[in-house]
């Protein structure tokens, strides 16, 4: 018998999808084999870093690097003057906005770049920057949006016109010197009319504080340019190295073939290594002034007090409903933070991101979204911390939102979510602020999220807790959180999003080697998302050889096809379909090859598990290993030897993940302290590629969505000083604080996607955030709590049990 | 969070770290764990140009459990905790240094440099003070004994001198319940409020109670009154009260990230009110 094996062995050896295959990635990252960027050492390698403002708002009188320059192996102090004639003293941003590179006779942030000392080693550096002396004149700092809205403090002279007026932005007119943007979703006019018809309004006003990705890697670059052959190499922490070799090209003028740009292991990203930074571009500067490769690595502070902030949103809402619980209309302006410099990573035409998927999971017939960006003396940045654009904020807006209608209505907040869920039949579902939601079956996952979770169960039993609180017989609380979230990840088709103009499509090239194994190339880069695992899965099932003899490769712009990156769970939605749809490339040749190898016409072969067979004679096949080797080895009529292909994939849609998260909280009213005693996280993904690497996600997603509801927070005093600055006062969550996660799924595949696969890794985040914070709001709700800001740190819920009178 | 150059030294004994110290006065610092110290030279917060490392000098470790406790200098939090015999003798030790940091850091951090360094958000010494515990420094005079209720002069400021070095801490066997109860934000943390109980209990009334907090001032406060107005009580609600509103006296918290006076005096009194309950039940 010349098959032996089942067709179930077949499947199984293959490794594809669905299967839970282990992560190949951790063979080197458990013991440390990993290659990390400031692993990478190279010969008469030198180090930069940035001597940084101490103030948040002042001018710069003079900088004296000359005792610097004395510092033994100090090589080099570069200052905005340096770069001026090289016009790098300034870089455009991501968002249509230009940013100092250094500090250009004012500082806007504390931390600000200032001056770039560049020696043999860090500890020189680090000495040649205490020498430099620089002499500010403290200007008055301006750290609340709405204050500086109203100031006659100028932040930005350079967005001011001759007249004194504030010039047009990137996006259009701007309402006052420090105001940079408006953007607007919907139909003003209607909502209000329907807002004001309505029998029940609610509406509130809620802070989303500033916080950071927080990535254990830091940012950092090493710059390398070669002199003879005029070649300039950058390794780094990009999220996104083809577009970094882009903007790279058109602020250096080193044309794109001269410039290869390298991301290799990644610690880490979550938003926060999707910009450019003053690093990179004084590395650099550095590497081609002193002809030396050039590190920079970012310590702990650093990371946290200058690149990317996640969040900053000040939002204000209305939402209106019948007396029976259908809402009619939603309202929400938002006063987005920017900082100093607006440097958002958005699709161009999206400034405030998707923050209009704020209708969330329910069938609201119009809603009106304005957001108004501002200028203050903060960090820039604005990034989407492990959510796609402004998702978290939109998601953390509508789920307040119908808790206040909630309490408004005196309802059920599960039962108000049921009413106004988008239902099953609906889709595709065309959104009142625009988007058309591709699929979903919300009221599945929400029954199926209630039952295990007992939900009446719990809900009786925190009546009695609370008969037992106001009796005296405990001082504990119990919040039951809830939060049903949509996504709109996978950005995205080109027609409407690209970023500084390069389309937001997505690649995948693969060569099929004789013997039957793979290499196959992305234009994304993994994080730890685990990509070498889970797209080989997708190809083996595409492509009949198994996962584990395919190759995935990314981050080498010499050698993978242009893409986009991976932020935003795209990688799945955009460069996933790349890969399905080059894999089927690859099995249209195949069966060419198979019908000539087996004698018969192509459309007598079908494909089945790990190769192609005669109709109706299964016993007459040739397997994929087979047709690899006759594809190079053999001369076929009209058939081009090789079997490789190439797949640039447009989505024509955005996908639209879901779920229903359950937390359940004990909070100790007297001190403050919250306690998980259960979180259950139900999922939609669509297609599951591999569940323990989506199981992995959400418990990391939930961890990081635990961390900002509970703790975690970029704070600044009035003076602008960053108040979080080490990990000691930022919260970032140990195995101790974490609790256990239940995790739990409905397949609701896209149907649009090549393999109804819709990303996973920043679901998690998106609806943890509003869960946990829901039952802290929960916990009080009997007590006349509607809002309080997170994060819920133990003195912010003592102080909302102090102003309930629960210490009286 | 690179440090300035310094030279290092790693003297094999005592007279050795006290000729340097001798030498270099006030630009020479000693080292045990070096978790405090160190991070305080990365951030160039402390400037030292000559760092004396401990680990070679001998006898400076070692726990010797009799009706005195004395524990070395260079005993670490682990050695605390895996100590047996301690934990019979003196049970506080291990519940407390359980809530120290975590693991990695217990493995490195010393009793001595904890004690020594006068961080008011240390736990090691509120819990010397609750224990009485004395402080044996040496110097270029000799050894001298500084009682740990006296140590404590202001934020890193404490009656040890410049060129002495703290060797070891000892303390009679405890009698009667315990207790140390600490509320902090996270692993990692510093207390948000912490306090340290002893009780010794003869026929259901406090005949002695011994009371300090931690992180709640700029120096730990062991409260004389809160201590006594337990004693000659059963230890009721009304005792307990008396007790919290002393130590309440007694303490002077400032307004940080953890959050603001209000919050951590209302913590303290909740802390204390459950420390000394504890300690009540097991005396």
């Amino acid at each position: 018998m010349k098959d032996e094996v089942t067709r179930e062995e077949r499947i199984d050896n293959l490794k594809g999808m669905g299967c839970s295959r282990k992560r190949v990635e951790d063979a080197r990252f458990t013991q440390g084999k990993g290659n990390y960027v400031d692993d990478i050492k190279l010969d008469g390698m030198l180090f930069g870093d940035f001597v940084r403002s101490p103030y948040a708002h002042a001018n710069i009188k003079n900088i004296d690097t000359s005792a610097a320059l004395e510092v033994p192996g100090v090589l080099a102090v570069l200052t905005a003057k340096d770069l001026e004639p090289l016009a790098l003293h300034w870089m455009p941003t991501l968002a249509g906005d230009k940013q100092m590179v250094l500090a250009d006779g004012k500082v806007l942030f504390q931390g600000q770049e200032v001056a770039y000392v560049v020696a043999t080693d860090r500890y020189a550096a680090a000495d040649g920057i205490e020498a430099v002396e620089v002499e500010y004149e403290e200007l008055e700092v301006l750290v609340d949006p709405f204050k500086a809205m109203e100031s006659d403090v100028v932040l930005r002279p350079d967005t001011v016109g001759e007249d004194g007026k504030p010039a047009d932005g990137a996006h259009g007119p701007r309402k006052h010197h420090n105001h940079i943007f408006t953007w607007e979703a919907g139909d003003k006019e209607p909502t209000e009319q329907a807002i004001g018809a309505s029998e029940v309004v609610a509406e509130e006003f809620m802070y989303y504080h500033r916080t950071h990705p927080c990535p254990l890697e830091t940012c950092g670059c090493v710059a390398s340019m070669d002199k003879v052959n005029g070649k300039l190499t950058i390794w780094g922490t990009f999220q996104a190295p083809h577009a970094i070799r882009t903007v790279v090209s058109l602020i250096s003028g080193i044309e794109e073939h001269n410039i290869r740009v390298i991301s290799p292991d990644i610690g880490g990203g979550f938003g926060n290594k999707v910009g450019a930074y003053p690093g990179y571009v004084c590395s650099v500067v550095a590497s081609i002034v002193t002809g030396k490769p050039v590190k920079w690595i970012e310590d702990r502070m650093d990371n946290l007090m200058t690149t990317a902030f996640a969040r900053d949103y000040w939002m204000k809402g209305r939402i209106s409903a019948t007396k029976e619980g259908k809402i009619t209309g939603l309202h929400c302006h938002v006063t987005a933070d920017h900082g100093g410099f607006d440097a958002c990573a958005d699709p161009t035409k999206f400034p405030a991101g998707f923050m209009n998927i704020c209708t969330g999971s329910y069938d609201i017939p119009t809603a009106y979204l304005e957001v108004d960006g501002v200028y203050t003396n903060k960090a820039p940045g604005g990034v989407s911390y492990r959510c796609s654009f402004r998702v978290t904020e939109a998601v953390y807006f509508i789920e307040r939102m119908i808790e206040v209608l909630a309490i408004e209505l005196n309802m059920d907040a599960a039962k108000l979510r049921e009413i106004n869920f988008i239902r099953k039949e609906q889709f595709p579902y065309k959104a009142a602020l625009g988007w058309e939601y591709d699929s979903g079956d919300y009221h599945t996952a929400w029954k199926k999220a209630m039952d295990a979770v007992d939900y009446d169960g719990l809900r009786a039993e925190q009546a009695q807790r609370i008969e037992d609180f106001k009796a005296g017989k405990t001082r504990k609380l119990m919040g039951i959180g809830l939060t049903h979230f949509t996504e709109i990840v996978g950005a995205g088709p080109v027609k409407n999003c690209d970023i500084l103009g390069l389309g937001m499509f997505d690649s995948c090239e693969i060569r099929i080697h004789p013997t039957g194994s793979a290499i196959a190339r992305l234009g994304t880069i993994s994080q730890g998302q685990g990509h070498a695992t889970t797209f080989a899965q997708i190809l083996a099932s595409e492509i009949g050889l198994p996962a584990d003899s395919i190759t995935i490769e990314e981050g080498d712009t010499d050698t993978a096809p242009y893409g986009l990156g991976t932020y935003g769970s795209r990688s799945t939605p955009v460069a996933g379909a790349a890969t399905a749809m080059a894999g089927r490339k690859i099995r249209a040749k195949a069966q060419m090859i198979a019908a000539y190898l087996l004698e018969v016409h192509d459309d007598d072969v079908e494909f089945d598990v790990d190769r192609f067979a005669v109709k109706g004679a299964p016993e007459r096949f040739k397997t994929m290993k087979e047709i690899a080797f006759a594809a190079y080895n053999q001369a076929i009529p009209g058939i081009e030897p090789g079997l490789e292909a190439v797949s640039y994939y447009d989505p024509p849609n955005m996908t639209y993940p879901f779920g229903a998260y359950v937390c359940v909280m004990d909070i100790d009213v007297d001190t403050g302290v919250p306690e998980i005693r259960r979180f259950y996280a139900l999922d939609d993904c669509g297609t599951r590629i591999n569940p323990m690497v989506i199981e992995g996600q959400i418990h990391g997603g939930l961890t990081e969505a635990l961390a900002v509801a509970l703790g975690q927070e970029i704070a600044y005093d009035d003076m602008g000083n960053v108040k979080t600055g080490t990990l000691m006062d930022f919260f970032l969550p140990t195995a101790w604080e974490v609790p256990n996660y239940e995790t739990d799924h409905t397949v609701t595949p896209s149907p649009h996607h090549p393999i109804g696969a819709k990303g996973v890794g920043e679901s998690p985040h998106v609806g943890g955030v509003p869960c946990f914070s829901n039952a802290v709001h929960d916990a009080f709700r009997a007590f006349g709590l509607r809002q309080t800001n997170m994060p819920h740190d133990h003195w912010r819920i003592w102080r909302t049990a102090n102003e309930l009178g629960l210490h009286d | 969070m690179i440090p300035a150059a310094f030279e290092y030294h790693r003297p094999s004994d005592m007279s050795g770290v006290l000729a340097i110290l001798q030498e270099h006065g006030d630009d020479a610092r000693v080292m045990a764990g070096g978790h405090s110290l160190i991070p305080m030279m990365k951030l160039r917060m402390a400037e030292v140009p000559h760092l004396i490392d401990l680990q070679d000098v001998g006898g400076l470790s070692g726990i010797m459990v009799g009706d005195t406790i004395t524990i070395g200098a260079m005993t670490t939090q682990a050695d605390i905790i895996d100590n047996d015999a301690l934990a019979a003798a003196a049970p506080i030790m291990r519940e407390a240094a359980l809530q120290i940091a975590d693991p990695q850091v217990r493995y490195m951090g010393t009793v001595g440099g904890n004690v020594a360094n006068g961080d008011p958000g240390n736990d090691m010494p509120g819990l010397m003070q609750c224990l009485d515990a004395s402080f044996t420094v040496v110097g270029p005079d000799g050894e001298r004994s500084i009682p740990a209720r006296d140590f404590y002069e202001a934020a890193y400021m404490t009656a040890r001198e410049d060129d002495e070095v703290l060797t070891a801490v000892s303390f009679a066997k405890p009698a009667g319940g315990y207790a140390y109860e600490k509320q902090k934000r996270k692993i990692g943390d510093y207390a948000t409020a912490a306090a340290a109980v002893q009780i010794v209990k003869d026929g259901g009334t406090c005949v002695s109670a011994a009371i300090a907090m931690t992180n709640l001032s700029d120096t730990p406060v062991y409260s004389q009154a809160a201590s006594a107005a337990l004693v000659g009580t059963s230890v009721d609600e009304a005792a307990v009260k008396a007790a919290v509103a002393a130590m309440l006296g007694d303490i002077d918290p400032v307004e940080d990230n953890r959050g603001p006076v209000a919050f951590k005096r209302h913590v303290a009194g909740v802390i204390l009110a459950r420390a000394i309950e504890r300690a009540w039940s097991r005396a």
